[in-house]
């Protein structure tokens, strides 16, 4: 049997990679993409201890972030259509709209 | 026979959300994902739970990505110079988090055991280690003999049915609101 803490480090490692992703791209799609490893890790981690502590609810929850997931998704490519639309780029040094 | 499937599916999660990152243009990035969807959705078989490893393939995979991939041609991106200046930082805080996390994994008390699968109430020996936390969230039980996808949909339709609903309004909303953004023009008409 895999112990528990294995689950929780590979999330971890995910998680991190999810919130390196965010810090160093420039590109706002790869930020998006990065929020989605985020989101992977975490929901890994709810379906670990779900079949752990023999209770349905982490996957139920799991089920709830992919819905969250699939509407994050789908606002922020129109809110990239839309920046790419007003700036003709996607890179996100480009918008400092509300920079000093 | 576990440790490796486990092993398999952990070595090519972290390798291809490494990639994803790191990879310099969106398509391979996004293709990337793509593959670390497919394995997530394994280790979520291996975690018995097969329900979520099909909704995985179908909503992540089917879906998702191929809005992704959708606007990555659409935009038709030239390549660009891909770190932000503030690369440093990331790097640092990253460590930072996982030798955090890693110390706590270590430090910690040991994990439950799984119930043995022939009892269908909530674990009692393996969660009272765990203490308090587990009390709140007591939910219906993960029974081995009933399908995995009928104990969800029970307690999905019973103790979730509130939370079910507020997903449904949020993909609403979602929908709208994708629609009012990316339409041209849309309050320019008249």
């Amino acid at each position: 049997m895999i112990p528990l803490s294995y689950y929780v480090i590979l999330s971890a490692l995910v998680f991190v990679t999810g919130v390196v992703g965010v810090l160093i791209r420039r590109n706002i799609i790869i930020i998006l993409l990065s929020v989605e490893l985020m989101l992977n890790a975490t929901n890994i981690n709810f379906v670990a201890f779900s079949y752990y502590l023999q209770n349905v609810a982490g996957q139920v929850f799991v089920f709830f972030a992919l819905t969250v997931a699939a509407a994050e998704v789908a606002v922020g490519l129109a809110i990239i259509i839309a920046l790419y639309r007003s700036k003709s780029s996607i890179n996100v040094d480009e918008f400092r709209l509300l920079k000093w | 026979m576990a440790h490796l499937f486990f092993f398999y599916f952990a070595g090519v999660i972290v390798l291809t959300s490494i990639l994803v990152v790191a990879l310099r243009n969106p398509i391979y990035s996004a293709l990337s994902l793509l593959i670390m969807f497919f394995h997530v959705a394994g280790l979520y078989v291996t975690l018995h739970a097969e329900f979520l490893a099909a909704v995985q393939i179908i909503v992540y995979a089917g879906a998702i990505l191929v809005l992704y991939l959708f606007v990555v041609m659409l935009l038709n991106l030239k390549r660009e110079e891909r770190y932000h200046a503030q690369f440093p930082i990331g790097a640092l805080l990253g460590l930072t988090i996982v030798t955090e996390v890693l110390l706590l994994a270590f430090h910690g008390s040991s994990p439950p055991e799984p119930a043995p699968s022939g009892t269908s109430t909530p674990a009692t020996n393996g969660v009272t280690e765990v203490a308090g936390v587990t009390d709140a969230v007591a939910g219906p039980a993960l029974s081995a003999v009933e399908g995995n996808t009928e104990t969800i949909g029970e307690s999905l339709y019973t103790t979730y049915l509130f939370p079910f609903e507020v997903a449904s309004l949020i993909l609403l909303v979602a929908m709208i609101g994708s629609i009012v953004l990316a339409k041209k023009d849309i309050f320019e008409q008249q």
